[in-house]
């Protein structure tokens, strides 16, 4: 028997990388899943977002396992569009326990015409998007007062500027992904009466499609001071999803039964070095 | 089959309390363990220590789940003490997997207290012993080439001082509680080059002996400013043992593998209040 039999999570960023394998790791210990992602191209972005093809590996990969998910397109950026999608998850497969704001963009290496945009665009994603992500499920979950618990995925980035070339997408992502944390800690302030805990992930770089591109390698390449953003402590370049999925399987399950307000490094050493 | 088939874990103040528990816990997931315990009075400490029977419990408690137990009589002040329980631990068990510092006193509202011992004493089991556990085993761990992982128990007291009065026992449980989070960092540093993780996990109060006894609670009674500051966010006074021993099952497991250099809270919120 799974740690989350019974289990319904709401997963932002579904279709591929973290998102997919948290669907999974989860669905592996019995949760059914609700899952969106935004499936487009954004402007300020220059490698390629999610397909409808990759939120259909995840449907078959979650269905592999006898569990049930309900996968649909929406922008966190769109808090209605967004509800909606998670309206229709909560009619299929009931109230929701778990929410993993998943979802991100990251621009380093993309070309910035507008410099204006591309901050607005990561801000607009990766901080607005999680907040617009977590509140309508918060509303129901102290409504329906069973508890419940929220993983926010910030980053190293959330934690230290460290490689900072001062471009709208690195000034742009460190500034959301601290963000972040400042929801989580409100949020598990609002919400600790209702038992309802919040955390934050801060993974270092992962073997993923918004890290492993031709955009984000040349970029890298091309700027030695990057190099720091991804030097880890371990003799390690890059974690796996796996890595992520399982410490937030850990903080959703009754093991983290009193863990709340915490920031969780899967950094590999990056933050203590 | 366990997330701990085949490994060996070293815990210091294993005869009751957290480190029973996590002793327990470890051989759940298949561990063997090496077990020392002071058994005998500490001058500042006003409330009963652990005893031989304590430990003869733990030992029992491990054996009925088919794992070998090596249990020993040491002081963590002591560290040729430690070394030799290593000694005879790894001869029958073979080399050390995971280290736990864990043994720990608290002497706050001792009757009649010499303040000065009290900081001296606080500061050199729960700090210096932390610093002698480490360096007695991890010789064990860095030979067998394997990697391994280590936790250091610190607490909320190591992350904030919250609830101080300046008595001699807070003063030195909040200063070598953070101490234990710089050991933390310096060995995460020192042992990535091996592959062993170093982490702190930092408890509320947990309803333990250390706790729970008459001396802490006239303490709380007559200094109710300090209880006040104690209170969690979650709606739970205490959290149980169990609960730092699933974090620490967590962290020491191959689902932590890229965690190290990580301060991990198991407080109930209280450090995020």
């Amino acid at each position: 028997m799974g740690k989350l039999e019974g289990k319904v999570a709401f997963i932002t960023g579904a279709a591929r990388g973290q998102g997919r394998s948290h669907a999974i790791r989860l669905a592996e210990e019995g949760a059914d899943i609700i899952a969106i992602d935004l499936l487009e191209q954004v402007s300020t972005i220059d490698y390629p977002m999610s397909t409808q093809a990759d939120l259909d590996e995840t449907v078959a990969a979650v269905e592999a396992l006898d569990r049930r998910i309900v996968a649909s397109k929406a922008d966190v950026r769109d808090i209605e569009a967004l509800t909606a999608a998670y309206r229709a998850g909560v009619a299929e497969l009931g109230p929701v326990d778990i929410v993993l704001a998943n979802a991100g963009i990251a621009q380093l290496g993309s070309a910035e015409p507008d410099p204006v945009v591309s901050f607005n665009d990561v801000i607009d994603i990766n901080l607005r998007g999680v907040w617009n992500t977590v509140w309508p499920v918060a509303q129901d979950m102290i409504e329906r007062g069973e508890g419940g618990a929220i993983v926010l995925t910030s980053s190293t980035q959330g934690l230290t500027g460290r490689g900072s070339d001062g471009s709208a997408g690195a000034l742009g992502y460190a500034a959301a992904k601290h963000g972040v944390v400042g929801l989580m800690r409100s949020f598990a302030n609002w919400l600790s009466p209702h038992n309802i805990r919040v955390n934050t992930v801060h993974p270092t770089g992962v073997e993923t499609p918004m890290v492993m591109n031709e955009v984000i390698g040349k970029y890298i390449q091309d700027n030695p001071g990057a190099a720091a953003m991804v030097a880890n402590l371990m003799p390690v370049d890059l974690v796996q999803p796996r890595d992520i999925s399982n410490a937030i399987a850990f903080l959703v399950s009754d093991e983290g039964r009193y863990i709340t307000g915490v920031t969780l490094p899967v950094d590999a050493g990056f933050t203590a070095k | 089959m366990g997330k701990l088939e085949g490994k060996v874990a070293f815990i210091t103040g294993a005869a009751r309390g957290q480190g029973r528990s996590h002793a327990v816990r470890l051989a759940q997931e298949g561990a063997d363990i090496i077990a020392v315990d002071l058994m005998g009075p500490v001058a500042s400490v006003a409330y009963p220590m652990s005893t031989p029977e304590d430990m003869q419990q733990t030992v029992q408690e491990v054996e009925a789940l088919d794992r070998r137990i090596i249990a020993s009589q040491a002081d963590v002040r002591d560290i040729s003490a430690l070394r030799t329980a290593v000694a005879q631990g790894t001869a029958e068990l073979g080399p050390i997997d995971v280290i736990l510092a864990n043994a720990g006193i608290a002497n706050q509202g001792a009757p009649d207290a010499d303040e000065d011992l009290a900081f001296h004493e606080v500061l050199e089991i729960n700090l210096a012993g932390v610093r002698n556990t480490v360096q007695a085993a991890v010789p064990s761990m860095i030979e067998k080439g394997q990697g391994g992982a280590i936790v250091l128990t610190s607490s909320t007291q190591g992350l904030t001082g919250r609830g101080g009065d300046g008595s001699g026992g807070s003063e030195g449980y909040a200063a070598a509680k953070h101490g234990v989070v710089g050991l933390m960092r310096t060995y995460a540093n020192w042992l990535a080059q091996y592959r062993i993780r170093v982490n702190t996990v930092h408890p509320t109060g947990v309803n333990t002996p250390m706790i729970v006894n008459e001396v802490m609670e006239r303490y709380l009674t007559e200094n109710p400013g300090v209880g006040d500051a104690l209170q969690n966010l979650l709606p739970v006074p205490m959290v149980e043992a169990i609960d730092i021993s699933n974090a620490i099952a967590f962290l020491v497991s191959d689902d932590a593998r890229y965690i190290t250099g990580v301060t991990l809270p198991v407080d109930a919120g209280f450090t995020v209040r």
